[in-house]
């Protein structure tokens, strides 16, 4: 194995990706809504489609729009057949997601002739070719897939923190946040327009894999670990930061064990990312299947008294 | 294309046609069935994570045949390996719902992302191997019904009939763990295997119905037709008819238009016309539909509305003759007079805009005059309305007081909410239960003071 610079180019890339995914993920967790990033990622095509039909360039701006644009509406269309059709979250999640995916497939196939826009390239993305698209910043070279997921990861960042009390509040309680005069429905919009352009940032970067796994994973790993809010958000960064580390160390390493020469990062990074929460749920403290063995099941964690001191969880 | 064309694809005439359309045909009726279920133990997103979870044991069955010699894209050996890597997904997101704090939803994104990673990664390796094309393989994620020849068919229709007869054996049990797991288990029923048994069917379902539709658009079979069926009735036998018959039909449908218009990506197109379905169906099904919902709705407020003037309009008269008689009040006839209409106005909160409507509403029923003087005169069939919606609000209120222990002051408002949905057997049960405890009376008095304007 041979590290040469492009190789570091392509882990921070996919660590600011992962921690800019990170963060929003955590209060998707939180409130149930693991599966919208799922959603969103794939129910973005259509927008990509049109933006490319409608300007005929595949210029980052307004295929950015464009996908943004329809990943809020996955999010409202949603709400409405939850609510008009009295139906399952999830249920409706699922119908509007697969059929946004249907009509992107079709528009891009009805118009293969001029597009040169594959589906599969939007779904593993390409970060190992980051290092070859550069623009020049402050007199550096830099991979524009560098800069474009330090921008996002940096305005999730502010957002997180600007807000942070109000976000805090309506995961927990939306209830209680409504009476205090926080719109719990901006916030969740809120939430919502961020997933959708981190999504849509992430996946021409790096393709939609990692950010799936990275909504998800980082966070739910550093929910085993802890119940502080602030602590959460830090550990899923340190642990998505850590996944894209690890997974491109993985996909130039690990195939050669079998003989073959490398494999896809993106994928790579998704399967580290889940091997760090194994290890975690193996091992943790307290709340691990380790420490779960010896104390012969008498501290179930969905208790809200654990450990020492007895304190409000995550759950409600 | 002309006509001739058009007519040998819809009617099956075409060998590979009518094979491809027979095959996802049958597999909608199979998804719709299990879908139901699925859909009732709100776990539809299951089906998603599960076919993404299918795709690190294709590219590992694959990897392991080619270099054992084999044919690796043989059906039955890539959906074996799609079936292990599937189940494997499903347990981790039991094991991982049972032993941890975390939810349904973060194990299912969990198994989703990390196995979906996992497989692009193997699949990308296994694409190396020297000599060995495969490229086939990516018809998985975005399925291709014309690949499907009369072996793949035969496999297809075989699973899904035992699929199809499996549900509908266990249908009992599945009721059971759809509406109360708990009680189901209380009774004797071994819930957890029962739930392995449903999330066993989806995944043979889901891997027979990767090749048509493809990982990413099955789990749309799977959630769309039963969601559509769920707005056409409350039955679950006919919901889960029903949707199967949505399953066939988007099958046959889309799988025809594809093959109509070659260059479309069928899959996508079945899912089309699973969603059109559905939409038509959200808005318009009789049962559940938004507009006839609506329509019912809007209905039941005028009702509500009209019913709330008449009773107005008989309190008022009641107050007039308790004034001329000077005795307390209900302890005679109320004659039918005409009266201001202005007094109706303070009776409630409602605007004069509205009850005027109100007012026109129930003058075309001929249930009282509005007459050019300012007052109102309530008709015959009127005033007998009026009575019999003012004695239903009484003995709800009477019922309350006696057997609910409602305090007189309040409830008046509770009563407000019931009284315009008593079914003449409810009220005869009410005139029983109440005539046992005191003297009956034929319009009992009102157990609080009506405010008087």
């Amino acid at each position: 194995m041979t590290w040469i610079p492009e190789d570091s180019w392509i882990v921070l890339t996919g660590a600011l990706c992962a921690m800019a995914c990170a963060l929003p993920g955590c209060f998707l967790v939180l409130r149930k809504m693991s599966m919208m990033g799922d959603a969103i990622s794939h129910a973005v095509l259509p927008g990509l489609a049109t933006a490319f039909l409608v300007t005929g360039s595949r210029a980052s701006l307004t295929m950015f729009l464009g996908a943004a644009v329809v990943g809020v509406l996955t999010a409202v269309f949603t709400q409405w057949i939850t609510r008009l059709g009295n139906v399952d979250q999830g249920a409706a999640m699922g119908i509007v997601f697969t059929t946004l995916f249907a009509l992107g497939l079709v528009l891009i196939r009805s118009a293969a002739d001029k597009v040169d826009l594959d589906p599969s390239c939007v779904l593993y993305g390409a970060i190992e070719l980051t290092p070859l698209d550069t623009v020049t910043l402050f007199g550096y070279l830099v991979p524009r897939a560098t800069l474009v997921s330090g921008i996002v990861f940096l305005l999730n960042l502010g957002i997180i923190v600007a807000l942070f009390k109000e976000f805090r509040l309506s995961a927990f309680d939306s209830g209680l946040a409504d009476t205090l005069g926080f719109s719990s429905h901006f916030l969740h919009y809120l939430l919502m327009v961020m997933v959708a352009v981190t999504t849509v940032a992430a996946f021409e970067a790096v393709g939609s894999v990692i950010v799936i796994a990275m909504l998800i994973v980082p966070a739910a790993t550093a929910l085993l670990l802890t119940h502080r809010l602030g602590l959460v958000l830090l550990l899923a960064c340190l642990f998505g930061a850590s996944s894209a580390f690890l997974g491109h160390l993985g996909a130039i390493t690990v195939p050669t064990w079998f003989g073959f020469q490398d494999t896809n990062t993106s994928g790579m990074m998704a399967t580290a990312a889940g091997f760090l929460f194994l290890i975690v749920w193996i091992v943790a403290p307290r709340t691990g299947l380790v420490a779960q063995f010896f104390h012969k099941r008498t501290d179930l964690p969905d208790l809200p008294s654990q450990g020492k001191k007895a304190r409000p969880t995550a759950s409600r | 294309m002309n006509l001739s064309d058009l007519w040998e694809i819809l009617s099956l005439q075409n060998y590979n046609t009518r094979v491809v359309v027979l095959s996802t045909t049958i597999l909608g009726i199979a998804t719709g069935l299990v879908g139901s279920f699925l859909l009732l133990r709100k776990r539809s997103l299951m089906g998603d994570a599960l076919s993404h979870a299918t795709l690190p044991g294709i590219a590992i069955a694959f990897g392991l045949m080619t270099s054992w010699g084999f044919d690796g894209k043989s059906l039955p050996v890539l959906l074996a390996g799609a079936s292990i890597s599937g189940v494997l997904g499903v347990l981790l997101m039991l094991a991982i719902r049972h032993t941890t704090r975390l939810r349904d939803d973060v194990a299912m994104g969990l198994v989703l992302s990390v196995f979906f990673g996992l497989g692009i990664a193997l699949l990308t390796m296994v694409q190396e191997i020297p000599g060995v094309s495969a490229a086939g393989l990516e018809s998985f994620i975005y399925g291709k019904p014309a690949s499907i020849i009369l072996s793949d068919f035969i496999l297809i229709a075989v699973v899904s009939v035992a699929i199809c007869l499996t549900t509908i054996l266990l249908f009992k049990e599945f009721t059971l763990l759809c509406f109360d797991d708990g009680f189901a288990a209380s009774q004797g029923w071994p819930a957890l295997w029962l739930d392995i048994a449903l999330l066993g069917l989806v995944t043979a379902v889901t891997v027979i119905g990767l090749q048509s539709v493809g990982l990413i658009l099955i789990i749309a079979f799977l959630i769309t037709p039963p969601t559509t069926a769920r707005f056409w009735t409350n039955n679950l036998s006919h919901m889960a008819i029903l949707s199967g018959v949505f399953g066939a039909l988007s099958g046959w449908l889309g799988a025809t238009v594809s093959a109509l218009y070659q260059d479309l990506p069928a899959g996508a197109l079945i899912v089309l016309v699973a969603a059109a379905l559905f939409i038509a169906s959200m808005l318009f099904a009789p049962a559940r539909g938004v507009v006839p919902r609506s329509l019912r709705q809007r209905r039941l407020r005028h009702k509500v509305a009209r019913q709330h003037v008449l009773r107005a309009a008989y309190e008022i008269l009641e107050t007039q003759c308790d004034h001329e008689h000077h005795e307390s009040p209900g302890a005679h006839l109320v004659d039918n007079k005409p009266f201001r209409s202005e007094t109706l106005l303070a009776k409630r909160t409602w605007s004069r805009r509205s009850l005027h409507k109100t007012l026109r509403a129930e003058q075309k029923l001929e249930h009282l005059t509005l007459r050019p003087d300012g007052t109102v005169l309530l008709s015959e069939a009127g005033f007998g309305e009026a009575a019999r919606v003012t004695r239903n609000h009484r003995l709800w209120e009477a019922y309350l007081i006696t057997h609910a222990d409602i305090a007189p002051s309040h409830v008046d408002r509770d009563a407000d909410m019931v009284e315009h949905v008593l079914e003449p057997e409810l009220v005869l049960e009410l005139e029983r239960v109440l005539r046992e405890r005191e003297a009956w009376i034929a319009m009992p008095p009102s157990p609080h003071t009506i405010p008087n304007h």
